[in-house]
């Protein structure tokens, strides 16, 4: 059984088992499904994160206020231009993560990862790396177990709520998931994928919950693709070999207090940051007369 | 580990909030599915947050949408008003303030085809998830994720004993039992949240209970 990132390395090396396999054995004790039903539904949830991760990379969403409104498309076109300055694969990322969010704003079908607000980050690196390694469904599915017991210890350690740890807790648990199953698709140690989950949380330590108008658009869209980024570099990093000094299960506890610690205006209430801005203001009264 | 692996990847829902919209069309859905009859009328009493930021979030739509019993993953949801237009269903949706309860707070009232009122309340907490908290009247707690009896009787002496010897005949376990009452005496409510599907003539059985009044058997809102 599982409680933070160091057991699931600890039981990796103990029980001589990958850490996917520790996560799902944990589920089927844990929440009575055999491992059939637990893959198919993986293999459902999956279906459902590709299909809002492409869906709004060509055609334009509405959504409330139109904040975001055509935004995935404008990114995936530019990544088509191939004079981008991060490369081809970064920017299809971010397009991607932002189409995810751009269905969800507009009353489409997301699969929450850990919620809806950072429900782009996760689909958009699994499926860049995954189409970069070019790499069979089934190792898919088991990174998206090393993605969900990464998310499991978070939750049940810290916190993934906007409301109670900013934004931080959100789309910086997304990319500390989505960092760790990079380093799995990668062929990187469970040290590595703990690791990689520390350094996404590192580095986006005290990133505020500060939507516009309180809708989950702006910057919330910006805030995904950004953390998809954080997620592939974070992985990078781990792969390299470097250690993140502080153990990860710390950075996990620290991140927990530093959103207690942010003022509530910081916290999803919209009264903070870029929706207390000027034009913040002025787009929430246009949208609640 | 106290936290399902899709409880961190899920729930799979219409966006763009799991609390505001998702939950919101899950806590309608299970309100008329208490209900439980066909009804022509419905006013949306909104509390709290869910007054304050509904249309940002599409909480309106999504409530509509789960009183017409659309589930919170339907894409459907988004052509609620279509939808209730074609079924000549009326709605409002109006401000309350209600006491104690959680920041996202609905306060239902049907109007049913036969001629009844049904009043329900409950609240969005979070994740997708949903409590019903009062049923015409009567303070409950239950999320509908088990199968649920929901039983009004006169309160007697030993009225819950033969409830339960009748579920437990029909091999019936009881998870989760909750009972309220205006004062001693006089009405009573009686929620049984059960870990088996209320078959058979479970209803029937319990109708035939003296002092019992009305039977409801509502099974899990998948």
């Amino acid at each position: 059984m599982y409680h933070s990132l160091s057991d699931l390395c600890q039981l990796a090396a103990s029980e001589n088992k990958p850490v996917w396999q520790i996560v799902l054995e944990a589920e089927v004790k844990d929440f009575g499904r055999n491992e059939a039903e637990i893959f198919e539904e993986l293999k459902r949830r999956m279906q459902v994160m590709e299909n809002a991760a492409r869906k709004a990379l060509n055609k334009p969403y509405p959504t409330v206020g139109n904040l975001i409104t055509g935004m995935a498309m404008t990114q995936n076109h530019y990544a088509d231009e191939k004079n981008t300055v991060c490369g081809d694969m970064i920017n299809r990322t971010m397009a991607m993560a932002l189409s995810s969010c751009e269905v969800n704003g507009s009353m489409g079908k997301i699969c929450a990862a850990p919620t809806a607000g950072s429900c782009g980050i996760l689909p958009a690196v699994l499926i860049s790396v995954s189409e970069q390694l070019k790499a069979p469904q089934e190792e898919v599915l088991r990174a998206l177990l090393v993605a969900s017991g990464i998310g499991a210890v978070i939750t049940e350690n810290a916190t993934v709520s906007g409301s109670e740890g900013g934004c931080q807790a959100e789309c910086g648990v997304a990319a500390a998931m989505a960092a760790a199953a990079v380093v799995y698709l990668k062929g990187g140690s469970p040290e590595m994928m703990i690791n990689a989950c520390g350094f996404s949380l590192m580095n986006c330590m005290g990133l505020v919950c500060d939507p516009v108008a309180g809708l989950v658009q702006m910057p919330c869209a910006a805030r995904n693709a950004s953390q998809a980024v954080n997620a592939l570099i974070s992985a990078d990093m781990a792969l390299s070999g470097m250690g993140t000094v502080v153990p990860p299960d710390e950075i996990v506890e620290a991140m927990y207090k530093v959103g207690r610690a942010l003022p509530v205006s910081l916290r999803e209430t919209a009264l903070g940051g870029i929706a207390a801005t000027p034009t913040g203001k002025k787009i929430r009264k246009s949208i609640f007369k | 580990m106290s936290i399902s692996i899709f409880d961190v990847i899920g729930p799979v829902m219409i966006g763009p909030s799991s609390s505001h919209t998702a939950g919101a069309a899950r806590l309608s859905r299970t309100a008329a599915a208490i209900v439980g009859k066909p009804f022509h009328g419905v006013i949306f009493g909104l509390h709290g947050s869910f007054a304050k930021t509904h249309q940002g979030h599409g909480t309106d739509i999504a409530l509509l949408a789960g009183a017409l019993g659309i589930r919170e993953d339907d894409e459907q949801m988004v052509h609620a008003v279509e939808l209730a237009k074609q079924r000549n269903l009326a709605y409002t949706f109006e401000e309350v303030e209600l006491n104690g309860v959680h920041e996202n707070t609905v306060q239902f009232t049907f109007f049913c085809d036969d001629g009844t009122v049904q009043k329900i309340t409950g609240s969005s907490i979070g994740g997708g998830q949903i409590m019903i908290t009062k049923i015409n009247g009567f303070d409950t707690e239950f999320t509908a994720n088990a199968a649920t009896l929901m039983i009004s009787h006169h309160d007697t002496k030993g009225v819950i004993s033969k409830i339960t010897g009748i579920l437990s005949d029909a091999g019936i376990n009881i998870a989760v039992m909750k009972l309220s009452r205006k004062s001693r005496g006089d009405d009573a409510f009686c929620i049984i949240e059960t870990d088996d599907v209320l078959g058979g003539d479970i209803v029937e059985k319990i109708k035939l209970v003296p002092a019992v009044e009305h039977v409801q058997a509502l099974n899990k809102i998948d």
